[in-house]
């Protein structure tokens, strides 16, 4: 009786993900390995060449710059926070930064286009080139704004648990600041902080709203081109392309969690 | 920051401490230089023109604005609904996971983790391709009104059932954080032993526990909807985040206005979240 009841709660819910989020999944899988009405590897060997390789390249390198960056920034201006004395500095900046790591998308790129575009307030006093906002490296900074916010919200609660007393008994035994965080703080930190980059390489990784409203971005990223090829800006037909193009992604996506779970796994081990 | 640096020399006599105390001053000077140049240029780009000097017509602008209206209450609709269905679906769910069906827990997790994994423009990407093969599938058959009127401009289900898979992670955490400070298992059961009915349970023992958690949940779900773009933008409708990216080429000072308002959106929110928790804790 009550197993049934227990079901009957779950159903729901199960159901409407079934629906919601498998059928588009199959469909995604099925368009992606169909082409002119017959399975083919046709598109996802297309969407792996030309045009559409460089763009997943330049998704992955942007992500993996924006990931390593802000995770070593992120945690820097974290144990700024957390050794901090001031307890009104470090609540400012913890509530900042829940703030800024939820201020992604559209607003976000409007402001760099503000600050840094080509009429805006500050790449006029620095006399900016007209365009250095749209390249690599400006995209990396526009990132950044919410990259770094979030790597501080890993990382704080993950810099509280370092006792100061752990480092006081590693100075009594004689262990210098360096030798202090390579054997005891690192380690301690290593699966906090691997977390903190895989979030902040997904984020930026699947941010497509930000660089859609930069227009004129001359980066390539595999997001702008599955956009472009569903709402049908190129040659009708692409869909599938766009489909494999989707399939890409959450191969790499999955490539990453497959590389993170046994290395989280392996940092915990004996932290329990 | 002034205050930071202004009370160095105080402790600069003791060596080992001053050191450090340099170097947080310089990441707390970069980090404030990063983050608040961008704020203060955009509100400056807002309300200073060559032409016209200061002035803050732009904010007014905004509420005249063509579209402005129609798309932030599309939006707001489209957020209470989220929030309505998301709710409905997920705590029962839970409920019955903790209650009755604890084998289901690792499913639940998948389900409510997947969506983290898939980048949101791949789902879309399914979904449009999903609609336009269902229309096409279903059209002698009545289901096909049914996907006509789920994709009606003027209130667009389709993105309510998209966003309640893309806030289902967010959703789910906040619930378990609320579920896992009660022992429902025993509330419940004093609460039927005692005679109540499985609604009165429900809206007189275990929503009342759960209010913290729900408003989160709910507040989070309301920013994650008004700031969506992916998703709306790709299926072609017209919520607030797409409306302001559409006014950006011509406005653009009324865009970065938007902007600015949209962050202080924001931290209210969060403000609403944070302290809808803390008052739990007072009690």
């Amino acid at each position: 009786m009550t197993r049934a009841k227990g079901w009957l709660g779950a159903l729901p819910l199960l159901v409407f993900f079934a629906l919601v989020f498998g059928i588009p999944a199959i469909a995604l899988v099925a368009g992606a390995f169909t082409a002119n009405g017959e399975p083919s590897l046709a598109n996802v060997g297309q969407s792996l060449q030309g045009g559409y390789l460089t763009a997943m390249a330049g998704s992955v390198q942007l992500s993996a710059v924006v990931a390593l960056a802000g995770a070593v920034l992120g945690t820097f201006l974290a144990q700024a926070v957390v050794t901090s004395r001031f307890a009104l500095l470090r609540e400012a900046v913890l509530t900042a930064s829940g703030v800024l790591a939820n201020f992604g998308g559209v607003p976000l790129a409007f402001f760099w286009i503000a600050t840094l575009g080509n009429s805006g307030v500050i790449s006029g006093l620095l006399g900016l080139p007209s365009g250095a906002l749209y390249t690599f490296w400006g995209l990396v900074i526009v990132y950044l704004y919410f990259a770094i916010p979030l790597m501080v919200l890993v990382m704080a609660p993950a810099l509280d648990g370092l006792r100061p007393q752990w480092r006081e008994a590693a100075a009594n035994n004689g262990a210098t600041a360096w030798q202090f965080w390579r054997f005891v703080g690192l380690p301690v930190l290593t699966p906090a902080m691997l977390g903190g980059v895989v979030l902040l390489f997904g984020s930026a990784f699947a941010a497509f709203a930000t660089a859609n409203a930069m227009v004129g971005t001359v980066v390539p990223l595999v997001t702008l081109k599955i956009a472009s090829a569903l709402t049908g800006d190129v040659l009708i037909g692409y869909e599938n392309i766009a489909l494999a193009l989707s399939l890409d992604m959450i191969v790499v996506a999955g490539l990453v969690m497959a590389i993170y779970l046994p290395l989280q796994k392996r940092s915990t081990r004996w932290l329990r | 920051m002034a205050a930071l640096t202004g009370l160095e020399p105080v402790t600069a006599p003791v060596r080992a401490p001053s050191r450090p105390r340099l170097w947080r001053g310089a990441v707390f000077l970069l980090a404030a230089a990063y983050f608040l140049i961008p704020l203060g240029a955009s509100l400056w780009y807002t309300i200073y023109t060559p032409t016209a000097g200061v002035s803050f017509a732009a904010y007014g602008e905004l509420l005249t604005a063509e579209g402005f209206g129609s798309s932030l209450l599309l939006s707001m609709s489209l957020a209470v609904a989220t929030i309505v269905l998301a709710l409905l679906l997920t705590l029962p769910a839970m409920l019955a996971v903790r209650l009755s069906a604890p084998r289901l827990r690792p499913v639940m997790e998948v389900v409510c983790t997947l969506p983290l994994v898939v980048p949101p423009i791949t789902f879309v990407a399914g979904l449009t391709t999903s609609l336009r093969t269902g229309t096409d599938v279903l059209a002698p058959t009545p289901f096909w009104a049914t996907l006509i009127a789920v994709q009606n401009p003027a209130f667009p289900v389709v993105l309510v059932l998209a966003y309640v898979v893309l806030v289902l992670p967010f959703v789910y955490r906040s619930l378990d954080a609320g579920l896992r400070t009660m022992d429902v298992r025993t509330l419940v059961e004093a609460a039927r032993n005692l005679g109540a009915s499985w609604p009165h349970v429900l809206f007189r023992v275990i929503i009342p526990n759960l209010r913290s958690a729900l408003a989160s949940a709910s507040f989070l779900t309301l920013a994650l909807v008004l700031g969506e773009f992916t998703v709306a933008r790709l299926l072609g409708y017209q919520p607030f985040a797409v409306w302001i990216v559409t006014i950006s080429g011509s406005k653009g000072q009324l865009s970065v206005a938007v902007s600015i308002l949209s962050l202080l959106l924001i931290w209210l929110l969060l403000l609403a979240v944070s302290t809808a928790f803390s008052g739990k804790e007072r009690k």
